[in-house]
């Protein structure tokens, strides 16, 4: 039996370290500093948004006229109060609550979306991939700002309508990347041999294809989730997203302008908190790419 | 339980006379777009009226420059390529009538030249050998696909949760071996199997193929521009120019006459270890004709040193030699009615 | 190349036809009565039946549209609830207000962008690289809105060095290249500038770090070449891409200025939306996406014709 080329082998012991290739990002993710940091701060945002009620915090609700425009450092008022004397820090992180979740949910959503589009679009080709693409390229006639005002401003102000419209912003790109990344991988001989064995396009794309697109097009949507906050605190900062009295970074920044001349860096404080994260989402985005070996 | 009692071919259904598949009149035209509406602005005829047929047991082998049609033909023979016309008939079924795709893959399988390519890479070895089989929902596919890890020479010890990159050329095309036999096929098309890897490890594999031809009575269909390859395993020979088949032969016929000019320059220009075996014939010039717009008539006349007129207008048909049948040829110069000058004498030295 | 020409400007066709769909569907998905804000309150069925009649809303959508796409190509917009004036009128000047904006932004980050870009490429993996890299990703990362608040704060409110609102003095609404105006326009264009400059440094220091890394760059050297020439070479050979990456920039600041027009209440297309969306004046909401979308349909078109043009290595049929 010809057997001399297997005697080039490693040893055995190495064999069983044999790792795939998720694991490989998790030891690179890890030695990352810079990326831990930013995933540390984002962590530390969504927690504390989320369990806000335990955190002995002031009623980020309860507003006080007496108590109104504190400046930074206040007794009682760590980071002062707004223009009805509500206090920032509890503001500040309640408000988390619903700028991250519609600054991250529609990219989750939109990436299912997209990636359901896309990968259908490259795998099967030929007019169905024409009349999703066709369908995707009406919406790159739009910057992505406009669309999303544009939706929500024919909806009107509110929650599930900052969601849809953003959404719908968001679904576009992630659809091109994908397509773009199967139709790649789709000419792989990999695939052909994979079609040789008589399976279906579903058992092709599930076993053969989804493993080998779903990095490229997940670290092109954790590079929106950026821009996704941007746009969502923007929506409500412009007054056609989250309405008042509900603490929202970006509607903040909006009702704190008329107190620019009063107390400046109080009115910044949101911005701050808006640009805080997007700087970690983007740093992180970026970690995430290198880590899993995507290229550009 | 050896690995040969694990096989699960389909029945065999027509006995040893019936070919194992013939196709007949293949063809295969792909689109060229372009133009202001990017419609249809040319076709290459990759593969044109394509016969012939693989008796049981025997190898096949393909041979031709490359952009001939080898590679189209072969994934045509597995359904990867769509056929524009012509019939491909299964141990007597025909596809499309008594047979399905899928079915068609069951017993057809297929090895191709880039080993890294056809594995997917986040997939382990044992994995990617299984798939075919638990896909045909045969019994058992991961001891099946252990097994015959183990036969082409790979431990599944060693080797089954491992993946693509950490193996060398030879041992992923053993993988890819194991992954077709997997699916106990009873045909198996090896696109260039052998042509990437180092001439040491090429014999070994090319050993292997023997082995497991006879230990599972398989049939070949082996590709390959390597002359000396294809004889070594095959028992005729098929030669393809510009998407049509020139000659077919069995392997010594072909070995001592080469009946087509274009088959002569071929074996040619292979290098000759032996200083008896002096090539008498010069070296084809130039590169094949644009498969686009082929030349009339008979394709090689733009480069055939013995072309006429005839050659320009009329295609030659395939037929046997007068003294030896078997030994298929499309040349005017062996029809003795084709109104060649030389007609009937053969290739002139 | 013509045949390339008219190809790409056929492909134009579908996309506006797409555009248009959305814009018109955006009116469609609006809460309400579009007629609402026009009726009588007490108008009878009979009156609102007569009024949906007059305004063509008795019909199927589909006629609806062709009745709008037939009005529109005539330049007829409609008329803005709010104000009573033709949509158009309102549009193109607002737009004429933006694309001032857009350009002086574009004046700005281009050429900071370029030569950021150019400085992280040529001295890659140095702390310069470094640097550059840090202030792009933070220009992208910046909600500019913000990033306007704070200059503000700085400039208008602690230094009052610059006015914070309007184009003009005393709320101008005309522009004139005078130094009262320019004022105006100083902080709203340097605010818009911020993200051009994070990208177009990020794309040519890409460029300029690929090409400077590739072979020719060595046989360059290797030809006896001064450094000044491969420079102007390498430069060449990014310049085509960058110019696209550019091109859609400028197309971005027009139709993202909306934000920032809103922080300055500078009087362009974003602020005349903005009014809209707040008036539920939803034939001016529709007439000023339609316009902005049009315009960078046209800057892709414009960006694709000129990138085939200079660039020899994308061969165009």
């Amino acid at each position: 039996m010809a057997m001399a080329d297997s005697t080039t082998l490693p040893t055995p012991e190495k064999v069983e370290k044999s790792k795939g290739y998720w694991s490989g990002v998790g030891h690179r993710l890890v030695r990352d500093p810079l990326t831990m940091f930013c995933l540390a701060v984002v962590a530390a945002l969504i927690l504390s948004a989320a369990f806000a009620p335990y955190l002995g915090l002031a009623d980020p609700y309860k507003g006080s006229m007496i108590a109104r425009l504190k400046p930074i450092g206040a007794p009682g008022y760590p980071l002062g109060t707004d223009e009805q004397g509500r206090d920032m820090l509890a503001r500040l992180i309640y408000g988390g609550r619903l700028t991250l979740f519609i600054g991250l949910m529609p990219v989750v959503i939109a990436f299912f979306a997209g990636s359901v589009l896309g990968i259908t679009a490259g795998y099967v080709g030929g007019l169905t991939n024409t009349i999703i693409m066709r369908t995707i390229d009406v919406f790159f006639a739009f910057p992505s700002v406009l669309l999303a005002i544009a939706i929500s401003g024919a909806l009107g102000a509110g929650i599930t309508n900052s969601l849809v419209s953003l959404t719908i912003v968001f679904i576009p790109p992630i659809t091109r990347v994908a397509e773009a990344v199967t139709s790649g991988v789709r000419k792989l001989d990999y695939i052909d041999a994979a079609r040789a064995t008589g399976a279906n396009a579903w058992t092709v794309i599930r076993v053969h294809v989804i493993g080998n697109v779903l990095s490229p097009i997940f670290v092109y949507a954790t590079s929106l989730t950026s821009v996704c906050m941007i746009l969502a605190a923007g929506l409500s900062f412009l007054g056609i997203g989250v309405r008042p009295p509900e603490p929202e970074w970006g509607l903040m920044l909006n009702t704190l302008r008329s107190v620019i001349y009063v107390n400046p860096w109080l009115s910044a404080l949101p911005g701050v908190m808006i640009f805080v994260t997007s700087l970690c989402l983007n740093l992180l985005s970026d970690g995430l790419r290198s880590a899993m070996n995507v290229r550009d | 339980m050896s690995v040969t009692d694990t096989y699960q071919p389909t029945p065999d259904t027509g006995g040893p006379a019936q070919p194992l598949i013939r196709v007949t009149g293949l063809q295969k035209y792909f689109p060229v777009r372009g133009g202001i509406l990017g419609r249809t602005q040319a076709k290459v005829q990759a593969v044109d009226g394509v016969s012939f047929e693989v008796k049981k047991g025997e190898t096949l082998g393909i041979v031709g420059e490359s952009g001939c049609g080898k590679s189209t033909t072969a994934k045509l023979l597995i359904g990867l390529v769509e056929k524009d016309k012509g019939e491909i008939v299964f141990d007597g079924h025909a596809l499309g009538e008594r047979l399905s795709l899928k079915e068609l893959r069951r017993g057809v399988q297929m090895v191709f030249q880039d080993s890294y390519a056809t594995l997917n890479p986040r997939l382990t070895i044992l994995d990617s050998v299984a798939f075919g089989a638990k896909v045909q929902g045969l019994d058992n596919p991961e001891e099946l696909a252990r097994k015959m890890m183990d036969r082409v020479g790979l431990d599944p010890d060693r080797f089954a949760h491992r993946y693509p990159h950490e193996l060398s050329g030879g041992q992923r095309q053993r993988v890819n071996i194991a992954r077709a036999l997997a699916m106990s096929p009873r045909l198996v098309v090896l696109d260039e199997a052998v042509s990437a890897l180092d001439k040491s490890v090429e014999a070994q594999v090319l050993n292997l193929l023997n082995d497991l031809r006879a230990e599972f009575g398989l049939t070949y269909v082996f590709i390959s521009h390597d002359l000396n390859v294809v004889r070594y395993i095959s028992d005729r020979i098929l030669v393809m120019y510009l998407g049509e088949v020139v000659e077919v032969a069995p392997v010594d016929s072909i070995w001592q006459e080469q009946a087509h000019p274009y088959t002569r320059s071929l074996f040619s220009a292979m290098p000759s270890m032996d200083p008896d075996n002096r090539t008498k014939e010069p070296p084809l010039a130039g590169d094949p004709p644009n498969p686009i717009n082929p030349p009339s008539g008979c394709r090689f006349h733009t480069r055939c040193r013995f072309a006429s007129a005839v050659c320009k207008e009329a295609v030659p048909k395939l037929a046997g030699l007068a003294r030896n049948g078997d030994h298929m040829v499309a040349c005017h110069l062996h029809d003795a009615q084709s109104g060649h000058p030389k007609a009937g004498q053969g290739v002139p030295e | 190349m013509l045949s390339y020409l008219i190809r790409r400007i056929l492909l134009v066709l579908p996309v506006a036809f797409g555009v248009s769909v959305i814009c018109f569907l955006l009116v469609q998905i609006a809460p309400g009565d579009p007629l609402t804000a026009i009726m009588a309150i007490d108008a009878t069925a009979e009156e609102q039946a007569a009024m949906r009649a007059a305004y063509g809303l008795d019909k199927p959508l589909p006629i609806q549209y062709a009745i709008w796409i037939g009005n529109l190509v005539q330049g007829d917009m409609g008329k803005s609830i709010a104000t009573g004036r033709p949509v158009a009128a309102e549009v193109f000047g607002a737009v004429k207000n933006s694309l001032l904006l857009a350009v002086s932004a574009a004046v700005i980050a281009f050429p900071i962008g370029i030569f950021l870009g150019f400085l992280a490429g040529y001295f890659r993996d140095t702390w310069i690289d470094r640097a550059v890299t840090a202030l792009s990703i933070t220009g992208v990362s910046v909600p500019n809105y913000w990033l306007g608040i704070v200059l503000v704060i700085i400039f208008s409110v602690n230094l009052s060095w610059l006015p914070s609102m309007g184009a003009g003095p005393g709320g101008s609404q005309s522009w004139a290249w005078d130094w009262a105006h320019i004022r105006h326009l100083v902080l709203p264009a340097v605010t818009l500038a911020v993200v051009p400059i994070g990208i177009v440094s990020r794309t040519v220091r890409a460029l300029a770090g690929d090409i400077l890394s590739q072979d020719f760059v060595d046989a360059l050297y290797a030809k006896g070449m001064s450094r000044a020439d491969v420079l102007r070479h390498v430069a060449r050979n990014a310049a085509a891409t960058a110019l696209s990456v550019m091109g859609l920039q400028l197309g971005y600041l027009l139709g993202g200025s909306i934000l920032i027009e809103t922080v300055f209440n500078w009087p362009g297309s974003g602020f005349l939306l903005s009014n809209a969306i707040f008036q539920r004046d939803l034939p001016l909401l529709q007439g000023t996406i339609l316009i902005l979308a049009l315009f960078f349909v046209a800057m892709n078109l414009i960006v694709d014709v000129v990138q085939a043009a200079i660039d020899p290595r994308i061969q165009r049929t």
